[in-house]
């Protein structure tokens, strides 16, 4: 247990910052360069490390096989020594994430779309869950802020949103993608061309796309925004100081039960003290209630800022059943960015279909050679043996894939808690993920598995399967969530922990509900929002 | 073909003939289709260094093997082999998944298949691909639809 103090003078302790971010990804790195204006001293502490274009699998004729190793999407299996293990033993889906500048956008597809507004108002519109703090209109100046610092391709008019305009021109539709759309068109469906953090033209000193088709981990080329190679070289610009692997430990309170700073173990090992006056967790929602649980005093029995008891809980993941068919000609395969297009027609709810609230449909384009034989392998499609040859044929380049992105409606049972056993490679003990699928979830996957089978057979596609085998994709969301009230959430409005006033969240944890989309687009304007109410309110903020 | 050479990877020798022997039946070489098969010297050379994270997952299922083939699965007739190696990579566990991704990510990864099937054997990096634009068109029966998103706050409409 940490002690209720500022730390004894054992360990080395490091000048006073008046901002320390835990986390350099998507959300740290946004708030670390809104706030870098203020010419504040702010420091970043990032467990993981830089990743050089050079080591994205891209560079290499092992790229597939990479995506299995150390650029697969578990820690669990990627086992870097800048990981920490997550036993996800009790939870039905298993969880996806990256460590190092970057993190999550390392490893995205870089699908980007926006909440739409009824996602921050569902208690109101469909009576379950709670409504949000903010509303879409809110965080509007800063969905187009984050645009601007990430270059966004896609298409203006989009009926299925408020207007908006896309800083880049789409990714191109393909063969695939015009597939998807006759078939589309035939049922009388929405479909849009996806939002994606791609640049498809030069952008901010970015190469543009050339269809590397390998997205997913890592970009060689810097068309994929991870915020490595958006906001930060910004945020260095602007003397804000990034030093990787630094795996914090605990974040430490003084007597009045302000941070004062946080315990980590720097890039040596050695074990150090960092004192702050504001501090920021941008350690995604997973590593957030984790540092929070970690951080537990005398003060602080159950964890750092959980007087709710609400740290850990209500722990939404995304399921996102997946809907492939084959059909009779070569399409785009791996070639070009695997998100094309999305459709947003069984979005809003529609109490006719025996839930609420509803899931957005992503279309991808297809996959490269080996990922072609070994999941059809595994999923059966794919004979051993003498006829190995032929059906392969009729496989690869052929592929539809629909992904069924469903709303994961908050539930306190599904948590994060510390495992009493498992520790990371310095003995923080780790996280334990215990997590079912709701019943409202499950009907609405399988209305979007029978929607995007309609669609695949309407594109002339056979061989149609559905895989519910349900891995995260790295959503992680929901785990101090937000509210007006300190004893139904974590954080205040503008992300200020109500039981800590200098302590601060950015990441995915403070979501109240998930939506159907990708949350990396929200995520960030969130965290710019939050910049901006520290900026605004800068001699009061800890009142 | 001599297998000593790999006895450095972590599988025995004796795991290493059973491997191969596997492999050369799980994605046997055809000429009708004009591609070696996974035992190929070359190919079964990079399954054999690409083992990494899943060796211990293929040695339980080498083991599997053994226990299906009741004992030398390497000393099988061909008949009796394949059965056995058929009834193995017909199983749903992690250690066959892991098997058969090792396989076939070094197979589909060898410049003389990816030829046969008329890909060019190079990483995506740095000459990427070409994609066609698609037919925009399309788009002109969903522009005209009215909004459909919700809007409690009626800020947007």
């Amino acid at each position: 247990m940490a002690a209720d103090d500022t730390p004894d003078t054992a360990r080395p302790r490091d000048e006073t910052v008046d901002v320390l971010i835990i986390g350099a990804g998507a959300s740290g790195a946004a708030v670390a360069w809104s706030l870098a204006e203020t010419r504040m001293r702010i420091l970043c502490l990032e467990q993981g490390d830089w990743i050089k274009p050079s080591d994205f699998p891209s560079n290499g004729r092992d790229w597939e096989a990479r995506r299995y190793a150390d650029f697969d999407i578990s820690p669990n299996r990627r086992a870097r020594d800048t990981d920490y293990p997550i036993n996800d033993d009790n939870s039905a889906m298993k969880i996806a994430n990256f460590n190092g500048v970057g993190s999550g956008t390392i490893l995205f597809t870089a699908h980007y779309p926006r909440l739409h507004p009824s996602d921050f108002r569902v208690k109101t519109l469909d009576g379950v869950a709670d409504d949000w703090p903010i509303d879409y209109w809110t965080l509007e100046p800063y969905f187009a802020e984050n645009d601007r610092m990430t270059g966004v391709a896609g298409l203006a008019g989009d009926p299925a949103y408020p207007p908006h305009r896309p800083t880049l021109p789409p990714v191109p539709l393909g063969r695939t993608g015009t597939r998807y759309a006759r078939a589309m068109n035939r049922l009388g469906w929405h479909w849009w061309p996806s939002e994606v953090a791609v640049a498809t033209t030069e952008y901010e000193g970015r190469a543009k796309c050339v269809n590397l088709g390998h997205c997913t981990p890592g970009c060689a080329q810097c068309a994929k925004a991870s915020v490595d190679i958006t906001y930060w070289p910004h945020a260095l610009r602007a003397r804000v100081e990034l030093r990787t692997r630094c795996r914090v430990r605990e974040i430490t309170t003084d007597g009045r039960g302000m941070a004062s700073g946080v315990v980590y173990y720097d890039a040596q090992g050695m074990e150090r003290f960092q004192p702050a006056e504001i501090v920021i967790v941008a350690a995604n929602g997973i590593g957030t209630p984790r540092l929070l649980l970690n951080s537990a005093s005398a003060r602080f029995p159950n964890g750092l800022a959980n007087s709710s008891g609400l740290v850990g809980k209500n722990l939404m993941l995304h399921p996102w059943p997946q809907v492939i068919g084959y059909v009779d000609e070569e399409l785009d395969g791996d070639r070009g960015p695997q998100t094309v297009m999305w459709s947003k027609e069984f979005y809003e709810t529609d109490p006719a279909r025996g839930f609420v609230r509803g899931y957005t449909l992503q279309f991808s384009r297809g996959t490269g050679p080996a990922n072609e034989a070994i999941t059809s392998a595994a999923a059966g499609r794919l004979p051993w043996g003498k006829d190995h040859h032929r059906v392969y044929r009729t496989l690869l380049y052929r592929r539809l894939m629909i992904g069924v992105a469903c709303e994961d409606l908050p539930e306190e049972h599904n948590r994060v808690t510390l495992d009493p056993v498992l520790k990371d490679s310095h003995g923080i003990p780790a996280p334990r993920i215990d997590y079912t699928i709701g019943e409202n979830t499950r009907r609405m996957m399988e209305h979007g598995i029978a929607r995007a089978s309609e669609i695949l057979a309407a594109a002339g596609a056979n061989n149609i399967a559905a895989s519910r085998v349900l891995n995260s994709p790295g959503h992680l969301l929901g785990t101090a969530r937000m509210g007006l009230d300190p004893e139904r959430s974590v954080v205040n409005a503008w992300g200020r922990c109500h039981d800590v006033k200098n302590l601060f969240i950015v990441d995915g944890s403070i979501w109240v509900t998930s939506g159907g989309v990708n949350p990396t687009c929200t995520i960030q304007a969130l965290a710019l929002y939050i910049a901006d109410n520290i900026k605004q309110r800068l001699a009061t903020l800890f009142d | 073909m001599s297998t000593g050479e790999y006895s450095s990877t972590g599988l025995t020798r004796a795991e290493l003939r059973e491997l191969n022997r596997l492999a050369a039946i799980a994605v046997p070489a055809s000429a009708e289709y004009g591609v070696p098969g996974a035992d190929d010297a070359v190919i079964f050379a990079d399954i054999v260094g690409s083992l990494g994270r899943d060796t211990n997952a293929v040695r339980e299922a080498l083991g599997l093997l053994r226990d299906i083939a009741g004992g030398d699965f390497a000393g099988l007739d061909r008949a009796t082999a394949a059965a056995a190696a058929m009834a193995l990579l017909g199983r749903d566990e992690p250690a066959i998944a892991a098997l058969g991704r090792v396989m076939l990510q070094c197979y589909y990864r060898d410049h003389r298949v990816m030829r046969a099937l008329g890909r060019e054997p190079r990483p995506p990096y740095p000459k990427g691909h070409d994609l066609e634009p698609g037919d925009w068109s399309l788009l002109d029966a969903v522009r005209s639809r009215p909004p459909m998103w919700r809007d409690r706050d009626q800020r947007g409409k």
